[in-house]
């Protein structure tokens, strides 16, 4: 605690009050602008409910019918809003329950603080009835953790727990709190955290590096951009536009960096990554220098290391120095936060328009539209593709809606075909791969933006993965539509099996109940359709439904995702069959 | 890549939990920690933890960079053997008839530049620090009498290059 209180503070000081510790939470949640927090309450936790009812008129507490599914919302809503989500958990099983969800945050850089209940401090390592050491079980997925046994550490340790979710690159914090801690009273008074001494989450970017960028992109004659979540979490979406546009060169999203500019947009040319488009892939191999901006090269990206942009100069913009030659040596490596970066880039930019070499991702474009995309999106065959299905989602939304995909087969066509025109409005675990992450992120996205229309596509294994969340719908009244594209299978590992495992169908057949009587069960309007001559009319009632509605869409069983680059293969041998 | 030994230097605040938190970064990677020492540093309030490893300059660049990430450690640091200045210390506690009876114990005391701590009835103790083959040349030639207790530290060490820890917490300050 002596270092905290070296650090730098605001002059925010309230005048000093003499309240519990519990109370001083809800008080230092208020002062961080939170007025929505997920959670399950339970015996070590029980003080800070106790407040939370009495301060429910400024403070929204919503229980959701898991802690994973409490991570997961303040996820979603977190991912959409740019703040900080919370969830709150009791000690033992409701602390370790929350850890999915923190591994995910953290490995999707989502700003989020999660505040536990624990023993008090006396029965500490006594094996104390729902004791578990969640400080040691959750720091390695937390960008920071911190355990509260005294009611007067709360309000510096909380307002360092936000600071530190939210700026550089963000990631989860769990604050655990004694019971005695909440309970007992002290003199509360807050102060924002303006800054921890030995953490540096903007780093200065360096004029040198940002002129040598500069000089490579306009030297280059086949320069190729793959953009990440750094830039909607920087907010650099203009800038990236600006860029693009001035220097005319094609982009690419990764899973993760998808909306942060429009899908329509001409020089938005796709996804990068192992179920990306075929231009992007097979071209990153041709491309005389990748700018990779907010994105940190993932193995799901990248393919085989060996044989990735080897003929390329790099230049990587990000804000974490520990991703700069972590997977991908770079030749110029920019620090600093996107929109700051980009923003000194700009001006030193020469306009360009190197159309023959966007005519190659067109040319390319046209083969994998011949092969793969008409056959997903106009399909001829009897049965429903995934594929059609958003695309009537795109068409009846406008392009406006949040997607919120889970995992699986379902997701890669959401994050292929799906249509955005707004920023944040893909939600997705990309980094982690967390099945049942979409029906509580969709809660938290939806929650985070009422006025916006808020999809989650999700296959029939996630789904039953975090499906007691309908109960948290139904209580809130949360109007999100629920997509389940059903094919009976836990559709990616069947794919992989039948490329790879010589069709053993080991586990993977799913044996269903009735989903559209689950939704019933929870009062939600629903409906199943199987036949195409239903899609159409039935995602416009679903649109049209001012309330949550489930919707079950029996797809053809035995689809494969392609383009496909298999594992630990190049991007260029991408498969497109 | 050719493995090599390095010693990794961490400045950080002295916070309860770090010691987890960064030996879970090797513990990830699969990489064995072969020296660990913690202790105060030159700048007050501030600790230092020094880590020896036997990997690849990629391994232990990344590992660096993931250490330094951590909230509260304020800069680390790698450096090869040839940039340090380093010692590891060692104690041998020894029978105390051997000073008597054996006549090369005193010599080997005395060529291996150790110190005798403490001499009682039943055994006396040597301290010894230096370079790890040194001590482990010592534990050779002492084994033969027989060692009853041995144990040795971890290493220590400072850099010939200058680290500039204390103009970074000024800049801070400011």
């Amino acid at each position: 605690m002596e270092t905290l209180k070296k650090e730098k503070a605001a002059s925010t000081k309230q005048s000093t009050m003499r309240i519990t510790g519990a109370e001083a939470i809800i008080h230092c949640l208020l002062a961080e602008g939170v007025d929505l927090i997920y959670g399950y309450p339970g015996g070590a936790i029980m003080p800070l409910y106790d407040e939370l009812y009495k301060f429910q008129h400024k403070l929204t507490h919503i229980l959701t019918r898991h802690e994973q599914g409490a991570t997961h919302a303040a996820q979603g809503y977190a991912r959409v809003t740019g703040k900080v989500g919370v969830a709150v958990a009791t000690s033992g099983p409701g602390a370790t329950n929350l850890i999915t969800g923190i591994a995910d945050a953290q490995i999707d850089s989502t700003p989020m603080v999660c505040i536990t209940g624990q023993v008090a401090r006396h029965l500490l390592g006594s094996d104390a009835f729902q004791e578990t050491d969640i400080i040691g079980i959750s720091t390695p997925v937390t960008k920071w953790n911190c355990q509260v046994t005294k009611a007067s550490e709360i309000p510096e340790v909380l307002a360092k727990a936000f600071y530190i979710a939210k700026s550089g690159r963000p990631g989860p914090v769990l604050v655990d709190i004694t019971k005695n801690a909440q309970i007992d009273e002290f003199d509360f008074s807050y102060e924002h955290c303006k800054g921890v001494r030995s953490y540096n989450p903007y780093p200065k970017p360096n004029p040198k590096a940002i002129e040598e960028a500069a000089n490579l992109i306009n030297a280059a004659k086949k320069p190729f951009i793959v953009f990440g979540q750094g830039v909607i979490l920087g907010e650099a979406e203009e800038q990236l536009k600006s860029l693009v546009e001035k220097a005319g060169i094609p982009a690419a999203w990764t899973v993760l960096g998808l909306s942060a500019m429009d899908t329509d947009h001409p020089l938005n040319v796709g996804m990068v990554g192992m179920h990306g488009n075929y231009g992007p892939n097979l071209l990153t191999n041709e491309c005389d220098v990748l700018i990779a901006i907010g994105m940190r090269f993932d193995d799901r990206v990248t393919g085989s290391l060996d044989t990735y942009a080897k003929q390329a100069k790099i230049i990587h913009f990000d804000i974490d120095p520990a991703e700069i030659n972590k997977n991908v040596k770079a030749d110029v490596a920019v620090l600093g936060d996107s929109k700051v970066t980009l923003d000194l880039l700009l001006p030193l930019i020469k306009t360009n328009k190197h159309e023959s070499w966007h005519n190659e991702f067109k040319e390319k474009y046209k083969i994998e539209f011949d092969q793969i995309i008409k056959n997903d999106v106009y399909p001829t065959k009897d049965k429903l593709t995934m594929a059609e299905v958003i695309e009537e989602i795109n068409i009846a939304s406008g392009h406006k809606a949040i997607i919120v995909s889970d995992v699986g087969q379902h997701q890669m066509i959401a994050c292929r075909y799906a249509k955005f025109k707004q920023t944040k409005s893909n939600v997705t675990s990309g980094g982690l791969g967390t099945m049942g992450f979409a029906l509580p992120a969709a809660i938290g996205a939806k929650m985070g933006a009422m006025d916006r229309e808020v999809v989650a596509i999700i296959g029939d294994g996630g789904y039953q993965m975090t499906i007691q969340e309908l109960g948290t719908i139904f209580q809130n009244k949360t109007p999100v539509k629920i997509v389940v594209l059903n094919n009976d299978h836990l559709g990616m590992v069947r794919q992989w099996q039948e490329l790879f495992f010589e069709s053993r169908y080991a586990s993977t057949v799913m044996v269903n109940p009735d989903f559209v009587k689950i939704a019933e069960g929870y009062h939600i309007e629903s409906k199943r359709i199987s036949e195409r001559k239903d899609l159409k009319s039935t995602i416009k009632e679903m649109l049209a439904s001012k309330d949550a509605y489930f919707l079950e869409v029996k797809v053809e069983k035995e689809d494969n995702v392609f383009p496909m680059i298999p594992s630990g293969a190049s991007v260029s041998d991408i498969r497109l069959k | 890549m050719e493995k090599k030994w390095f010693t990794i230097s961490v400045y950080s605040e002295n916070s309860v939990g770090l010691l987890n938190r960064i030996s879970g970064i090797f513990l990830k990677r699969h990489i064995n920690i072969e020296s660990l020492n913690v202790s105060k540093s030159e700048i007050e309030h501030v600790s230092k933890f020094t880590i020896v490893v036997y990997t690849t300059e990629d391994w232990v660049r990344n590992i660096v960079g993931q250490v330094e990430k951590q909230i509260e450690v304020i800069k680390a640091f790698y450096h090869t053997d040839e940039e340090t200045i380093y010692q590891e210390s060692a104690l041998f506690k020894v029978a105390s008839t051997l000073l008597f009876d054996e006549r090369n114990i005193q010599n080997i005391i005395k060529d291996s530049n150790s110190q005798i701590v403490t001499v009682s009835r039943d055994f006396f103790v040597l301290a010894k620090s230096g370079r790890r083959n040194e001590i482990d040349d010592m534990y050779q030639q002492l084994k033969p009498y027989g060692i009853m207790q041995f144990v040795r530290s971890g290493r220590i060490a400072v850099t010939k290059s200058e680290m500039k820890i204390s103009s970074l917490l000024k800049e801070f300050n400011q």
